[in-house]
């Protein structure tokens, strides 16, 4: 029990980072997250003599790192992954959820699903290939979903000898044109994913690269967009009213705050209906609390009898309102597998709030290849574009940079009920 | 221990997790018409139903407890579902497919395959049925098998309970949709992202009760190949050549059912113990349940319509 890997005192206090993975297929990216998972112990022992056996491999040196994310049988057997995959790892610093994004067909539906919920993104290049036209792509979603860190690991570094020039000159490139895609925050790390330079351990191969490794930095990235600090927003998931005997006037209203703060006293505004109260109580199971914080999930009582339901939002009278209007202007990503066209009409889920829309213009596409904006008729599955909704009836939204949680919305075709876009209040 | 939970303004892992379980189960309790959680009295299922009694304090839980009893539980796991499900004052619904235990359903001769496809997914599909219930929680977890890596927290099934796994819906920031055709229903995953090392911890932060067989204590077990099975004197008759029941210092690693679940040698006699031990593991917990060593044997479970 020497050799225990965690520090099980410090680990009561470590925090989460979700991350996204993106990259070509064969650029090494289930290659690196092998690697990411053996180097943190996440892969046990039994999931690689899985591996190895199937491969009629005999020892752990030999096991194909790239086997042990691959999930599906039917995947397998068309050694390719179709679908977005849930990793977990930790540090004793931290603990990593990492969606792993597979990088051919149906790309932009997967990297899109896996950017939605990462703080952090990582993107593969092979060294061998510098800047592909699909890293720009990469990279221009990872700025649309507004992923605060991007990491570029410039793989395969062995197969160029290791050249500081090679990896000078892809970096160069990227810092420019990510610069124009709205990414605030870009690390560059040259690496081999097979050999494991740069990725927990420091190469000795490379000693022109005085940076972290991949590890390190993923460690020391800071996590949270501070949304602690934002207006508060609270959208209303449920109204409790147990109605029991010890409790027969209780009402709660239980959410979950996505942005900002509340303390008991605060005034409070319920959206739509605008109507005022000041908060009586935050209730948990674990005791009345003062104050809470995003993203905690509390219950919240008022001093005032206020008519509120599910899909309200609750604000604070002291902060800035979001917009509350019957249009609204977003950035799409078109999932469905029917195209969608103009005054077709389908039903948005936003924080807790269900309503129907419209579409009343395509304002342009995105040619995925260029990134150059064009008109269209149609956004058909994978297609980027700007389009313009009209609301049943008023939402409130803030934009999607300024709050990834009341800014976001999914659309859902009423006949089929599948997910069918993914959408992101333009502006801010 | 509640106040080192937060840390000046920032949520520890732990609290993340919570708060985005606690956050999943309240939309499905609005969207849904009739839920209800399965409670296999197992470490996932005491976090799960802890986490439902935070998300919707003060008031009683919202659903029902179904357990989908095999008949083959541990001794100990039944005590614990009686006391503790009378303790928090919850509904238990507690299902066994009578038919297949009435022709004598069991893993040695009829292979551990068909065993689980009658006693756990029949029973549980059953039992769905029988309770006309439109969404049932789970405790599973993406980290525990390579297939539910993929799995979504809202996994839509169609109206024999099955699972496609090309034909699920894409999850987008923590919007859940919760939209279904007559007849499907959905399986919810509340502890998708949660892992091994979280649940101990979470249990022994939070000091949630579970089931002793979690802590070692010297018990009688058989010996077979690297497996330590547990020993009760109904098992006279499956005992192989040469196999003498003996007292070894063990405990459980996940509990299943009694011929199927291994245990293994531990002196961690405290939650503290354990989650040391949970961290040094080098062997993921599946391992000693007999029944995921077939290759793609859980995909192919969960096509079927287990969990
Ligand atoms: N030499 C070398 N080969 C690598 C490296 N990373 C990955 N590869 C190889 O590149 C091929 C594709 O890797 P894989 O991880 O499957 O790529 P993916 O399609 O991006 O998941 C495999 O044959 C790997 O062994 C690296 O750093 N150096």
């Amino acid at each position: 029990m020497t050799s225990t890997p965690f520090n099980f005192e410090l680990n009561d206090e470590i925090e989460l980072l979700r991350l996204v993975t993106v990259g070509s297929v064969d650029d090494g990216k289930s290659t690196l997250i092998g690697r990411l998972l053996v180097d943190t112990k996440g892969a046990f022992e039994d999931q690689l003599l899985a591996v190895t056996r199937k491969k009629g491999a005999a020892s752990e040196a030999e096991v194909d790192l790239a086997m042990l994310t691959d999930g599906l049988a039917a995947e397998r057997e068309q050694g390719i992954t179709i679908d977005v995959a849930y990793r977990y790892f930790a540090t004793p610093k931290r603990k990593f959820i990492m969606a792993d994004c597979p990088g051919h067909e149906q790309y932009t539906r997967n990297m899109v699903t896996g950017a939605s919920t990462a703080n952090a993104a990582i993107i593969l290049v092979d060294a061998r290939n510098g800047v592909m036209p699909q890293t720009k792509r990469h990279a221009h979603i990872l700025g649309l979903l507004h992923v605060q860190h991007v990491i570029v690991a410039v793989n395969k570094m062995d197969l160029v000898g290791y050249d500081q020039k090679v990896y000078d000159a892809i970096v160069a490139e990227l810092r420019d044109f990510c610069g124009r895609q709205g990414v605030d925050d870009l690390i560059c790390i040259p690496v081999s994913a097979l050999k494991g330079d740069n990725v927990a351990q420091q190469s000795g191969a490379m000693a022109w690269y005085q940076g972290r490794t991949l590890l390190e930095t993923l460690e020391s990235l800071s996590s949270l967009d501070a949304i602690d600090t934002k207006p508060f927003r609270f959208p209303v998931q449920l109204v409790n009213r147990p109605q029991t005997p010890d409790l027969p006037d209780y009402r709660g209203f239980m959410g979950r705050i996505v942005s900002g703060a509340i303390a008991v006293g605060d005034a409070v505004v319920a959206l739509p209906s605008g109507n005022r109260s000041t908060v009586k109580s935050i209730d948990s199971f674990d005791g009345a609390l003062e104050e809470a914080f995003a993203p905690m999930s509390v219950a919240l009582t008022l001093n005032d009898e206020i008519d509120i339901s599910r899909g309200d939002m609750l604000v604070r009278a002291d902060e800035p309102r979001p917009a509350g209007e019957r249009e609204v202007e977003v950035d799409l990503c078109w999932i469905g597998d029917e195209p969608l066209t103009e005054r077709k009409k389908y039903i948005v889920k936003q924080t807790t709030h269900s309503a129907k829309v419209m579409v009343s213009e395509i304002v342009y596409a995105t040619d995925i290849h260029t990134l150059e904006r064009v008109s269209t008729d149609a956004l058909k599955m994978n297609d980027l574009g700007r389009v313009r909704l009209k609301l049943q009836r008023p939402m409130y939204y803030d934009s999607y940079r300024d709050n990834r949680a009341t800014g976001s919305m999914i659309l859902i075709d009423p006949f089929t009920n599948n997910t069918v876009g993914a959408a992101m209040v333009a502006g801010g | 221990m509640a106040n080192n939970a937060l840390s000046g303004r920032k949520l520890t892992q732990l609290k993340m997790l919570e708060s985005e379980s606690i956050h999943i189960m309240r939309e499905v309790v609005a969207e849904f018409r009739n839920p209800v959680m399965l409670y296999s009295i197992g470490k996932d299922s005491s976090v799960m139903l802890h986490l439902a009694r935070k998300a919707f304090y003060p008031a009683p839980l919202p659903f029902a407890l179904l357990h989908v009893d095999t008949g083959y539980k541990f001794p100990e796991m039944y005590t614990f579902r009686d006391n503790f499900v009378k303790e928090i004052g919850a509904e238990l619904i507690v299902h066994r497919n009578e038919e297949a235990i009435a022709k004598g359903m069991n893993p040695k001769e009829f292979g551990v395959a068909r065993c689980c496809g009658a006693l756990k997914t029949a029973g549980l599909l059953e039992a769905l049925e029988a309770g006309g219930y439109d969404a049932a929680f789970g405790g599973a977890r993406r980290d525990e098998e390579r297939s539910r890596a993929k799995e979504r927290v809202f996994s839509i099934r169609d109206e024999f309970g099955q699972w496609d796994p090309k034909n699920q819906r894409p999850e987008l920031w923590d919007i859940y949709n919760g939209r279904i055709h007559d007849g499907e229903s959905v399986r919810v995953f509340p502890l998708s992202n949660w892992t091994e090392m979280d649940i101990w911890l979470y249990i022994r932060q939070e000091q949630i009760p579970i089931v002793p067989l979690y802590y070692a204590k010297e018990r009688l077990m058989v010996e077979r190949g690297a497996m330590l099975i547990p020993y009760y004197e109904s098992m006279r008759d499956q005992l192989l050549e040469g196999e003498e029941p003996t007292m070894v210092m063990s405990r459980f690693r996940t509990l299943g059912c009694m011929p199927c679940t291994g245990a293994v040698r531990s002196n961690a006699t405290t939650i503290d113990e354990i989650v040391i031990e949970a961290a040094a593991a080098r062997r993921s917990e599946r391992e000693t349940r007999i029944i995921d060593h077939g290759s793609n044997s859980m995909e192919d479970k969960k096509k079927e319509g287990y969990f």
